[in-house]
């Protein structure tokens, strides 16, 4: 596959579209699976390794799924490559970072993403835009029953599917809804959700995962627990809590209008007008702005523009984003120079203004 | 905001106050990141003392433990405990009564309950069978047995197709 092709759009995960949307930007539910006859990836020698991948590519390539995934070997990525597949989250970044043989199967419309020899021989991941536990679950339980026809899993009617971390140990399942909270971080009420959360056992995340930070506002929700609970019962936990949090987050956002709307759309027209006029921008200082940006077209407080537009702004910003679009590897201040340049010019071709 | 106090990169947001006996505390300030490390291992450390007996002679019976190896694997427990990674999936049998303890701090629970894959009752008997294949192939590269060697390779093939 042509990764260039990549950078012409935003991915599933950013298409916009979906059930509350303004909301809710994606669901993705990933499992971990290992073949039954080989040790775990970090203790499988060099030469078991290339086996486990020969088996998985494979067997993947065999499977009887239409438009069919196109698989990419990740150590032929230059790192650039590499880091492109970790912004439109297609691969996690301990595979990036990863040594040996290793790879991941891509459906071309990026929902689809097979990744083999990270910590587990195979973890599948499946992504919607917007909030869709139930079809991820459906797509994503067809695609292991396909898989597990040809290989033998590793699984123990005691512990179910096992896994090299006991952390994953059982269904193998972490399902994760990522969510856009600018109000509730505005409100400072965010903290409180997230207490809430972990008292019934989900995980809050930022953006790429553990460990990283919110930016732009986004958290990630997630299951904690994979060991003694079914696969509908964890889905049903999340479900049940995430129209609270949106809830929330619309009386969050009700407050900052009714309130005072003229520092909620000065604070928005300032970041519009930053983006278009800034020289040097950071990445992060993007996504802040993005964020209220993002609040104020979901508040109609900024006309002619999109939110499929912002959500390409987002991502297409990202370091290895703008370097694939600048067709040059760039240091970071030429990044930062570079980041400033094409929001401005992106933002005068869509000739947006504040209203 | 002060930076946590192991990577020294990211910002403080846990405070770790850890007991340690009469009066005397230890005190951690970690980035997120940091403190779930430190919060997944402190489990993995403490489920291991907890199948280790009394107190007194704790730090023996540690070290016994830790020494405790998979026979597939060759894993070490104290591996486990160091880098919270199990080494091959016969480890949870190896290691079964020392992981208990940890799964039920994990997860609350201790018995799979959820998916099963549609082969199972017919891959039981062949995951058992694949793994002993597997180490007998091993052995005979180790040893340069390249005729027997070739026969386990078809014999395996032949299992994973099936």
């Amino acid at each position: 596959m042509n990764l260039e092709t990549l950078t012409r759009s935003s991915g599933e995960w950013l298409r916009g579209t979906g059930p509350e949307s303004d909301i809710v930007i994606s669901t993705r539910i990933r499992l971990a699976r290992n073949l039954a006859a080989f040790p775990f990836t970090n203790r499988a020698s060099a030469h078991q390794k290339g086996e486990i991948e020969a088996i998985l590519r494979d067997r993947i390539s065999k499977l009887d799924i239409h438009p069919k995934l196109i698989y990419v070997n990740i150590p032929g990525l230059s790192p650039l490559d590499r880091q492109l597949l970790v912004e439109r989250q297609l691969i996690s970044r301990e595979l990036a970072a990863a040594e040996g043989p290793r790879g991941v199967a891509l459906g071309p419309q990026e929902t689809v993403s097979l990744m083999v020899n990270e910590e587990d021989h195979l973890r599948l991941q499946v992504m919607r835009s917007g909030l869709a536990l139930d079809e991820a679950w459906q797509d994503i339980d067809k695609v292991d029953d396909l898989i597990e026809q040809r290989v033998t899993y590793a699984f123990s009617e005691e512990f179910g599917y096992l896994t090299a971390c006991p952390t994953n140990v059982g269904t193998g399942m972490r399902a994760s809804v990522m969510l856009h909270l600018p109000a509730l971080v505005l409100t400072k009420q965010i903290e409180k959700v997230f207490r809430a959360l972990q008292k019934i056992n989900l995980a809050v995340r930022g953006l790429y995962g553990e460990g990283s930070r919110a930016s732009g506002d986004f958290y990630q929700i997630s299951n904690q627990v994979t060991l003694g609970k079914s696969e509908t019962t964890i889905l049903n936990e999340i479900r049940e809590v995430i129209p609270q949090i949106i809830n929330y987050e619309r009386q969050a956002r009700a407050v900052l209008v009714q309130g005072n709307r003229q520092a909620l759309q000065d604070k928005v027209w300032r970041a519009f007008g930053t983006l278009r006029n800034a020289t040097i921008m950071t990445s992060e200082e993007t996504m802040d702005l993005l964020s209220s940006v993002r609040l104020g077209i979901n508040l109609g407080l900024l006309e002619d523009l999109s939110i499929p537009t912002v959500n390409e702004l987002f991502i297409n910003t990202q370091p290895a984003h703008l370097q694939k679009l600048m067709g040059t590897e760039l240091d970071g201040e030429e990044r930062n120079a570079a980041r400033a340049r094409y929001l401005r010019t992106r933002l005068r071709e869509i000739g947006a203004q504040p209203n | 905001m002060k930076k946590c106090q192991k990577c020294s990169v990211k910002y403080v947001t846990f405070h770790i106050l850890e007991v340690l006996g009469d009066n005397q505390y230890e005190e951690f300030h970690l980035c997120e990141e940091c403190a779930q490390k430190y919060i997944y291992e402190s489990q993995v450390k403490s489920s291991a003392k907890g199948t280790a007996g009394s107190a007194a002679e704790e730090s023996d019976d540690v070290s016994g433990l830790n020494q405790k190896e998979c026979p597939e694997c060759g894993l070490k427990f104290v591996e486990f405990r160091n880098s919270g990674r199990l080494g091959c999936p016969h480890d949870y049998e190896a290691f079964r009564e020392e992981l208990i303890p940890l799964l039920e701090n994990i997860h609350g629970d201790v018995k799979h309950c959820g998916k099963v894959p549609h082969r199972f009752p017919q891959t039981k008997q062949t995951q058992r069978e694949l793994l002993k294949l597997r180490k007998q192939l091993h052995q005979a590269v180790t040893k340069e047995a390249y005729e027997e060697a070739a026969q386990l390779r078809d014999r395996i093939r032949l299992l994973e197709q099936s």
